[in-house]
C-alpha cells in the first residue's frame, strides 16, 4: 500500500513524459491527484506495515503531511487544468520586460509536476535517513524545471539561485547524515542501520557530540531547503519567478517537507537528552526568519515576493513553536496545516491577478474589486487569514504557540514573536488593502497600457473554485478542529517528542 | 672530533661552492646544446676580479665600502652553523637557525645599503624588488626551520637535520617534510635570485633585480659579493637538502659524499629548472613566495596537530 | 597505509589552496578533476588489502565522474562561454590565500570538539575534509562566475565526501547513495543550467544576475 502512494505518481509522471496529447495528459494529472487522494485517505483509515525493513513507514507525523500534500495537490490539480489551456502560444509577452518568452513544453511541466509529488511523498514516508536525503534532492531536481517554466531570464536567475542554495543545503545535510552515522558507531554491537526506529532506539548510548554537530548541519541544510533565514535568499526569487500554482505546491508542501526532516532531527535529539540544545537552536532560528520576514515585507514592490516573505516568517513560526516545546509545539503542527492551505490559496489568488492585470507590481495594481471581484474577497480573506485574525484557524494555532511560550515562561520570546508578527499584520495590510479597494489610477491611462486590465469578464471557474474551497477550509479549521485532526495532531507530536 | 668534522665542512664549503655555479651553467649548456663553460670558470673569474683594482664613486661613503665586507662576513659566519650530510657544524646552540636567517638579513641589508648610497636610482631600484621579495620570502623560510624544529624536537640546525633520517618520511612528519621540501626549494631559488625569480644572466636594467644592485660594485669588492653569492647557495642547498634527501649510510665520510653529491644533484636541478622556465611577471613573484609561506605553514601546522 | 592517506590528504589540502589562489579556469578545473581521482583513491587505501567488488566499482564510478565527466562538462560550458581569465573576484586571489590559512586553523579547531576515537583513521582526516568544505564555501561565495560557483560547490561536495568515503567502509550504501544522486545532480542540471545561462544572459557572470533584488 505505501508503495503504491510513491509508486502512482511516479508512474504518472512517466506516462505524461511519453504522451504526446496535452489533454489527455491534464486528464492524467487530475487522475492521479485524486488517486493518491484516495490511496491517502485508505491509509488514514487503516495504517499499513512497515515496508523494506523498516525504510518505508508510516506514523502520525507523516500522515499528518501527506494528507495535506495530497489535499493542496489536488486541489492545485484541478486549477493548473485550467492554467494550462489558457496560456498562449507559442510565445507571450513578458510584462515587466517586454521581453518575447516561451514556455516549457507542457510534457515536461506536468511530467516533473507528478514526480515532484512522488518525491514529496517519498520524503513524508522514508524512515531511513539516507532515503530521506535522497527524497529531498529528488524534489530539488524534480521542481527545478517546474520554476523555469516561463523561460525567461529572470526565472531563469532564479532557478540558478535556487539550485545553487538548495544543493549547498542538501549537501550540508548530507554530512548531517554522515556525522549521524559516525555518533552510531559508538553503540556496541552490530553495525547501526540509520533508520529512524533503529537510531531512536539507541538513542541514549549515540556520541553526544557527533550528533550535537550533526543536528546543527541537518537543521541548517534542511532548514535551507524549507527556508529559514539566513539560509533564505532563494525562497522570494524562486516564489515569484514560478508559475502560480507551482509557488503554491512549493511554499505550501515542499517546505512542509523539509520541516518534517528538520522535525526527525529534532525528536531523535529529545530522546538522545539533548533535547534543550536543538530546542534553543530552533528559536533562535525561528525567531531571525521572522525577523528578517518582518524587515523585507514592509513596501515590498511585487505581491508574488510579499507572499514569499511571508511564507519564510510562517516557517519560523512553525519551528519557533517546536523550540518551545508543549502545547507549542501541538499549535505549530496546527499551524503548518492553517499555514499551507491560507498560502495556496493566496498563491493561486495571486495567480488570477497576473493573469488578468499582467502585473507583479503592488503599486499598479489598485481596485481589484472592481475587476476580478471573486479574487479580490480572496485576497482580503487570505490576508486575515496569514495574519492571523480570527475566525481563521491560524489565529487558533498562532494563539496556542503564544499560550505555550507564556505558559514557559519565554516573555522575551514571546514579546519578540508578537513584534515581528504585528508589523507583518501591518506590512501585508497596507499593500493588500491598497491594492483591492485603492482607486483604479486614471481609467484612461490604465485603459491605454493595460487594455485588458479593465476587462471585467467573469472569472472562469476553475481559477476560483479551488482556492474559494481552500479559504473555507481554513475558516472551517478555525471555527472547528474536528476530532479526527486534533487526535491526529497531539498523535504526531508526541511520536515526534516534541511534547 | 666536533672542531675538526665542523672544520672540514667550512673547508669543503669555501672551495667547492664555486662549483655549485660551474654545474648550473653546465647544466643549462647541455640543455641549450652548447658545451658550456669549463669546470673552474668561476675560480678564474674570481682570480681575474681579485687582481683588479678598485673603483669607487665620487658620491659613495664608507657604507659602499662596507657593504660586500660585512656581506662575506655574515655568509662566512652564517656557514659556521649548517651542517651538511649530517655531520655536526662547527657552532650549534639552541636556536641557531634564527641566527641563520638573521645573518643572511644582515649581509643582504648592507649590500641593500651599499646600493642605495651610491645614489643612483637603477641600484635603488634593484635594492627594492630585492628586498620586497627577501621580505616575503623569509617568513617562508623560518617557518619551514620552524617546522622542522618542532617535527625534530630540536632547536639548533645540527639537532634537526641529525634527527631528520631516512626514517622520517615514513611517519606522521612525512607529508610535512614533502611540503617544507617545496617550501624551501622555493625560498632557495628566491634568494639566489634564479629563474623564476629573478634571471641572472639578463642584461636589461629593467628586469634586473638582484645584478643591477651590485651593478656599481668592481674589482676584488665585486668578487666578494659573488663569492658571497656562491657561499649563499651552498649554505641555503645544505638546508634543502638536509631536509629533502637525508640519506644516512652508517658510515659518516660516506654520509659527507651524499651531502656533497646531493648539493651537485640540487645544482642540476637548478639548472634544468632555468632552462624550461621562463621568468615570472613581476606581479606574480609576490603570489609565488606567499604560496611557499604557505606551504610552510600547512607543514608546521601539520607537524603541530 | 597510514602513510599513503596522509600523504593524499595533503594533497588535498594543496589541491583546496591552488583552487584559492589561481585565477585561471581551467587549472581550477583541472584541480577539482585531481581531487576527483584522489577522493576515489581514499576507500580503496582505508580498505587494503580487503576491497570488495561493490566498492572498488563505487570508488571507480565516483572517480569517473568526478574527474572525467563533470571537468569535460565544465571545460566545455566555459569554452562556449568564451570565458579563460576571471575578472578580478570579491575577494583577491592573495586575500583568498591568507582566508584559506585561517580556514585551516577555524578546520583544525572544530576537529578537536569531535572526538575520533571510534574511527580507525588518521587525525588527519577530519581537518582535512572540513577544510576543503571551507574552501569550497569561500569559493562559492568570492567567485561571480557560474562556472566558478559550480566548481565552488564541487569542492565543497569532495570535503564531504573525504569525510563519508573514510569512515564507510564497512557500510558504504550512504555514500553510494550520494555518488549516484551526484550524478544526476551535476551531471544533468548544471551542466543544462550553465549551457541556458550562456545562451540568456550572454555571459555566465552571475554578478549581472542581480535583476531580482529585495
Amino acid at each position: 500500500m505505501l508503495w503504491l502512494l510513491v509508486a502512482v505518481p511516479a508512474i504518472a509522471a512517466l506516462l505524461s513524459f511519453a504522451l504526446p496529447w496535452n489533454g489527455l495528459r491534464r486528464v492524467l494529472l487530475v487522475l492521479s491527484a485524486s488517486v493518491h487522494v484516495g490511496l491517502t485517505v485508505a491509509v488514514f483509515v487503516e495504517p499499513p506495515e512497515p515496508v523494506l525493513d523498516g525504510w518505508i513507514a508510516l506514523d502520525a507525523a507523516s500522515l499528518l503531511f501527506l494528507a495535506i500534500t495530497s489535499v493542496l495537490f489536488f486541489v492545485t490539480s484541478l486549477y493548473t487544468v485550467g492554467y494550462l489551456a489558457q496560456e498562449k502560444r507559442p510565445a507571450t509577452l513578458d510584462p515587466t520586460e517586454a521581453v518575447r518568452f516561451a514556455n516549457y513544453p507542457e510534457a515536461v511541466f506536468t511530467g516533473c509536476l507528478l514526480m515532484f509529488l512522488a518525491a514529496m511523498t517519498l520524503v513524508l514516508v522514508s524512515h531511513h535517513w539516507g532515503l530521506m536525503w535522497v527524497a529531498v534532492e529528488a524534489t530539488t531536481l524534480a521542481s527545478a524545471p517546474l520554476i523555469y517554466f516561463h523561460r525567461h531570464p529572470r526565472s531563469l536567475e532564479a532557478t540558478w539561485k535556487y539550485l545553487l542554495i538548495c544543493s549547498v543545503g542538501i549537501a550540508l545535510a548530507l554530512l548531517g547524515n554522515f556525522f549521524l552515522a559516525v555518533s552510531a558507531k559508538a553503540c556496541p554491537g552490530e553495525s547501526l542501520h540509520l533508520t529512524i526506529a533503529g537510531l531512536e532506539q539507541h538513542a541514549s548510548q549515540l556520541n553526544r557530540d557527533w550528533l550535537r554537530a550533526a543536528f546543527l548541519l541537518l537543521l541548517v541544510g534542511y532548514g535551507t531547503k524549507m527556508g529559514l533565514a539566513p539560509m533564505h535568499t532563494w525562497l522570494p526569487d524562486a516564489h515569484s519567478e514560478a508559475p502560480s500554482m507551482v509557488s503554491a505546491l512549493l511554499s505550501g508542501v515542499l517546505l512542509n517537507c523539509a520541516f518534517l526532516a528538520v522535525l526527525r532531527g529534532h525528536s531523535l535529539l529529545v530522546k538522545a537528552g539533548e533535547g534543550q540544545f536543538s530546542r534553543d537552536l530552533l528559536v533562535l532560528f525561528g525567531l531571525l526568519s521572522m525577523a528578517f520576514a518582518a524587515a523585507f515585507v514592509i513596501r515590498q514592490a511585487d505581491y508574488k515576493r510579499l507572499l514569499a516573505y511571508s511564507s519564510v516568517e510562517h516557517m519560523g513560526i512553525l519551528v519557533l513553536g517546536v523550540g518551545i516545546g508543549g502545547i507549542a509545539a501541538f499549535g505549530s503542527l496546527l499551524h503548518a496545516v492553517n499555514h499551507s492551505l491560507t498560502k495556496a490559496m493566496l498563491f493561486l489568488a495571486a495567480g488570477n491577478t497576473l493573469h488578468r492585470c499582467h502585473t507583479k507590481s503592488t503599486a499598479e495594481i489598485r481596485g481589484l474589486f472592481r475587476v476580478l471581484p471573486v479574487t479580490a474577497v480572496l485576497w482580503i480573506v487570505g490576508l486575515l487569514a496569514i495574519t492571523g485574525s480570527p475566525p481563521f484557524g491560524t489565529f487558533l494555532s498562532e494563539l496556542v504557540i503564544l499560550k505555550g511560550m507564556i505558559d514557559g515562561g519565554r516573555i522575551v520570546v514571546a514579546v519578540a514573536y508578537l513584534l515581528a508578527l504585528a508589523v507583518v499584520l501591518i506590512g501585508m495590510s497596507a499593500i493588500v488593502i491598497a491594492m483591492v479597494y485603492g482607486k483604479p489610477a486614471a481609467a484612461e491611462s490604465s485603459a491605454e497600457s493595460n487594455p485588458e486590465a479593465s476587462d471585467t469578464s467573469p472569472e472562469p471557474a476553475w481559477s476560483i473554485l479551488p482556492p474559494l474551497f481552500l479559504g473555507l477550509a481554513v475558516l472551517f479549521l478555525g471555527l472547528c478542529v474536528p476530532r479526527e485532526l486534533s487526535d491526529l495532531l497531539h498523535e504526531a507530536a508526541r511520536v515526534l517528542g516534541a511534547e | 672530533m666536533l672542531a675538526i668534522s665542523g672544520i672540514v665542512q667550512i673547508v669543503l664549503a669555501l672551495v667547492l661552492a664555486p662549483l655549485l655555479q660551474s654545474i648550473i651553467n653546465r647544466t643549462k649548456a647541455v640543455f641549450a646544446g652548447r658545451r658550456g663553460q669549463p669546470w673552474l670558470q668561476p675560480y678564474r673569474e674570481l682570480w681575474k676580479l681579485v687582481q683588479k683594482g678598485t673603483v669607487y664613486s665620487r658620491t659613495t661613503t664608507a657604507v659602499f665600502v662596507a657593504g660586500p665586507i660585512v656581506g662575506i662576513a655574515a655568509v662566512g659566519l652564517a656557514l659556521a652553523l649548517v651542517p651538511i650530510g649530517g655531520w655536526p657544524a662547527l657552532l650549534s646552540f639552541p636556536g641557531d637557525f634564527l641566527l641563520v636567517a638573521y645573518l643572511l638579513g644582515v649581509g643582504r641589508f648592507f649590500l641593500v645599503s651599499a646600493a642605495l648610497d651610491t645614489g643612483s636610482s637603477f641600484e635603488g631600484m634593484g635594492a627594492s624588488r630585492e628586498v620586497l621579495f627577501s621580505a616575503l620570502a623569509e617568513p617562508a623560510l623560518l617557518l619551514s626551520l620552524t617546522a622542522l624544529a618542532a617535527a625534530s624536537h630540536s632547536a639548533s640546525l645540527t639537532g634537526i637535520y641529525a634527527a631528520i633520517d631516512s626514517g622520517m618520511p615514513a611517519t606522521a612528519a612525512g607529508p610535512a617534510i614533502f611540503l617544507i621540501t617545496g617550501a624551501m626549494f622555493v625560498v632557495f631559488l628566491a634568494e639566489n635570485a634564479r629563474i623564476p625569480v629573478d634571471d641572472p644572466n639578463t642584461h636589461l636594467e629593467l628586469t634586473m633585480i638582484h645584478e643591477v644592485m651590485v651593478l656599481d660594485h668592481s674589482g676584488p669588492d665585486f668578487a666578494l659579493i659573488q663569492y658571497a653569492a656562491q657561499l649563499k647557495m651552498w649554505l641555503l642547498g645544505s638546508l634543502l637538502l638536509g631536509a629533502a634527501a637525508p640519506f644516512r649510510f652508517g658510515s659518516a665520510w660516506l654520509d659527507l659524499l651524499a651531502g656533497l653529491v646531493g648539493l651537485g644533484a640540487i645544482a642540476v636541478l637548478v639548472g634544468i629548472v632555468e632552462s624550461s622556465m621562463a621568468r615570472l611577471r613581476l606581479v606574480r613573484v609576490p603570489q609565488f613566495l606567499i604560496a611557499a609561506s604557505i606551504l610552510s605553514i600547512v607543514a608546521l601546522f601539520l607537524v603541530m596537530r | 597505509m597510514a602513510l599513503w592517506l596522509d600523504v593524499i590528504l595533503v594533497l588535498l589540502i594543496l589541491t583546496s589552496l591552488w583552487l584559492l589562489g589561481s585565477s585561471r579556469l581551467r587549472a581550477c578545473i583541472q584541480a577539482v578533476a585531481f581531487q576527483g581521482i584522489m577522493l576515489g583513491l581514499i576507500p580503496l587505501l582505508c580498505a587494503w588489502p580487503d576491497i570488495t567488488v561493490r566498492l572498488a566499482a563505487v570508488a571507480v564510478l565516483s572517480m569517473v565522474v568526478k574527474a572525467i565527466v563533470l571537468p569535460g562538462m565544465l571545460r566545455r560550458a566555459a569554452r562556449e562561454a568564451n570565458v579563460r581569465y576571471e575578472v578580478q573576484p570579491l575577494i583577491g586571489f592573495t586575500t583568498s590565500l591568507l582566508l584559506g590559512i585561517v580556514l585551516w586553523g577555524l578546520a583544525m579547531h572544530v576537529s578537536r570538539q569531535l572526538p575520533v576515537t571510534m574511527l580507525h583513521v588518521t587525525p588527519l582526516l577530519i581537518p582535512v575534509a572540513i577544510f576543503t568544505i571551507f574552501c569550497g564555501f569561500l569559493l562559492i561565495v568570492s567567485r561571480n562566475t557560474a562556472v566558478m560557483q559550480v566548481i565552488g560547490y564541487l569542492a565543497l561536495e569532495n570535503g564531504i565526501y573525504v569525510f563519508g568515503w573514510a569512515f564507510a567502509i564497512e557500510d558504504p550504501l550512504l555514500v553510494e547513495m550520494g555518488v549516484l544522486l551526484d550524478v544526476f545532480v551535476a551531471v544533468f542540471v548544471m551542466g543544462i543550467m550553465i549551457y541556458r545561462l550562456s545562451r540568456e544572459f550572454d555571459t555566465i557572470e552571475t554578478d549581472e544576475l542581480d535583476s531580482l533584488k529585495e
